[in-house]
């Protein structure tokens, strides 16, 4: 049975690259979007620009792996796409995993050119095993994170709305552009509960060059926001067909 | 299990709430037969359905699939088992043969037999010509018939077909009935749900006919017409309009069912014959109008229904127009 769940996860997500990510809009969102934002904030308080690579890269896993992912699984909901894919050998977690998988692909490969661009760019020096422990899990768990929400709703364009509330707020409060520890206190007990935090952090870890042992915690931290993330929409999607 | 049945049902029950969708149902299906699932919008067709092929857990109750226990083991099932839900929902962005080879990957059809067996079920269902179209171009039928192709990619043992022609036009609804019976004639066990009652009794070996959520009656097409044969129908059409004439007509056939057919036409159920020819002439004499034709007729399958379920012919004239 785990052979044809595992079948199942890598053909939905093969299918879904083919079918929603690898198109203009996914595309647009997941590199364009967070690369405008931090033109934006560069633009305001002019700096070095090497700073903001961290951010620039959890950013566009941000915005890659969610772009997507909460309007792929409601759309083929009102289908009855994805009670296609159920009606194969395959389990419903399975099937799940395969959609959040195929938007973690997508997000790796836009991580990658980002990631890639800006090292040979800027010539930095980045500590490749510290990048994998810290974007592999962040990609899984925006990705899980827009499953979640689009098992949540009943519309797309309710996932759309309800996705960028987190999205927006992640953005100014986890540490991509400003520092957590020059906010209020307030603020900081917040972004502490933001998985976007960890991963800014580790990111920068990443990059620095005093690399401290503070990635591997991180890197647990996010897998727990992922198993956070989608036991409950593995849980919504089984009652949403009962 | 019984080696000849292949799909067994027992006090199988569903409930949303305090609404009951199916109600402690049994049946059996044998192997490499029609099976019709028979009954109104509602009546727990498409809910049975779902459950027999895992997409909803029942509140109660048992069923097997080809042995298989559908709460515990419908993974190892669903290998055996194709499914055509009633809305054809394959992939619109993906073509005709990338559909189907996306369904061969899912069901684990070996790599090197996808595209062949892909190709001939493109070429059985006459859609080779357009295998690299996408879905989305095609007209219902042919999305119909794609969408039983790909429930067949992976050489079931049993076909869950769920209102196959549903929205289709009369040639259309011809050649799929077409190929559903040629599916049957290869031994493949096809369990169908329609309203259609024409359907049914065109292509089932034995119907149930499910109302409320209660199966009230297991037979063979043959079988529940001669049920309706017990009684006499006469079908009677006027060159006026036959609604202003029925409620007269009832009140001199107080023992018979009267029902409009259309416009112009009714059919009398029950009473006896010799009687209820009088009746109508004088009826036509009274108000002035002119019988076009009045004659007995052999009951239909929808005449048998009528009357095992004991549905409201007007309900059922709506039914038949309600999709």
């Amino acid at each position: 049975m785990w052979r044809d769940n595992l079948r199942g996860i890598y053909y939905i997500a093969l299918k879904d690259m083919r079918t929603y990510y690898l198109k203009p809009p996914a595309i647009s969102w997941g590199i364009v979007f967070p690369i405008a934002w931090i033109l934006a904030f560069y633009l305001r308080n002019p700096r070095s620009f090497e700073e903001l690579v961290p951010g620039l890269i959890a950013m566009t896993i941000l915005f890659s792996t969610t772009a997507a992912e909460a309007v792929v699984i409601n759309f083929e909901l009102r289908l009855g796409s994805l009670e296609r894919l159920l009606l194969a050998p395959i389990s419903l977690p399975a099937v799940l995993l395969g959609k959040v998988l195929g938007g973690a692909i997508f997000g790796l490969m836009m991580t990658t050119v980002v990631t890639i661009g800006s090292v040979l760019i800027l010539g930095l020096h980045p500590n490749l095993p510290y990048l994998v422990l810290i974007i592999i899990p962040s990609l899984l768990v925006f990705s899980s994170l827009g499953a979640l929400i689009s098992v949540l709703v009943k519309e797309v364009f309710e996932a759309q709305t309800l996705l960028n509330l987190p999205r927006f707020l992640m953005i100014f409060l986890s540490g991509v552009v400003y520092p957590v520890s020059a906010m209020p206190m307030v603020l900081q007990y917040l972004a502490y509960v933001m998985p976007l935090t960890y991963t800014a952090k580790g990111l920068r870890d990443s990059f620095s060059v005093s690399s401290s042992i503070t990635v591997f915690t991180d890197t647990l931290v996010l897998t727990g926001f992922f198993l956070l993330f989608i036991f409950p929409a593995i849980e919504l999607l089984h009652k949403k067909f009962q | 299990m019984n080696q000849d049945m292949v799909i067994v049902v027992s006090n199988l029950t569903k409930s949303y709430g305090e609404i009951l969708a199916v109600d402690h149902i049994n049946f059996e299906v044998k192997k490499s037969e029609i099976f019709g699932f028979l009954g109104p919008n509602g009546a727990g067709k498409t809910t049975t359905i779902r459950m027999l092929t895992g997409i909803s857990k029942p509140t109660d109750g048992k069923a097997s699939v080809l042995g298989f226990d559908v709460d515990t083991k419908i993974v190892e099932a669903k290998r055996h088992i194709g499914v055509v839900p009633e809305t054809s929902n394959l992939y619109d962005e993906l073509s005709a043969i990338d559909n189907l080879l996306f369904m061969a990957q899912l069901y684990g059809v070996q790599r090197t037999q996808r595209r062949k067996r892909a190709e001939e079920l493109l070429k059985t269902f006459g859609l080779y010509e357009r295998k690299d179209s996408p879905f989305r171009t095609f007209s219902r039928g042919m999305k119909r018939a794609l969408t039983i192709a790909a429930a067949l990619i992976h050489n079931p043992e049993i076909l869950f077909l769920d209102e196959p022609t549903v929205g289709l036009d009369v040639v259309a609804a011809r050649s799929l009935r077409n190929l559903i019976g040629n599916l049957h004639q290869q031994g493949i066990t096809v369990f169908l749900t329609t309203h259609y009652l024409e359907e049914a009794d065109l292509l089932c070996d034995r119907i149930a006919i499910l109302v409320k959520g209660q199966i009230v009656r297991i037979d063979t097409p043959k079988a529940m017409k001669a049920v309706a044969e017990e009684e006499s129908v006469i079908e009677v059409s006027f060159n006026g309009k036959v609604s202003e004439l029925i409620e007269d007509l009832s009140n001199r056939l107080t023992e018979v069912k009267i029902v409009a057919v259309d416009n112009n036409k009714a059919r009398i159920y029950g009473g006896i014959s010799n009687k209820i020819y009088d009746c109508v002439f004088s009826l036509a004499k009274d108000k002035n109008v002119e019988i076009q034709l009045i004659n007995s007729i052999k009951p239909s399958l929808e005449d048998a229904f009528l009357k095992i379920t004991g549905l409201s012919p007007i309900v059922m004239a709506i039914e038949k127009g309600a999709k």
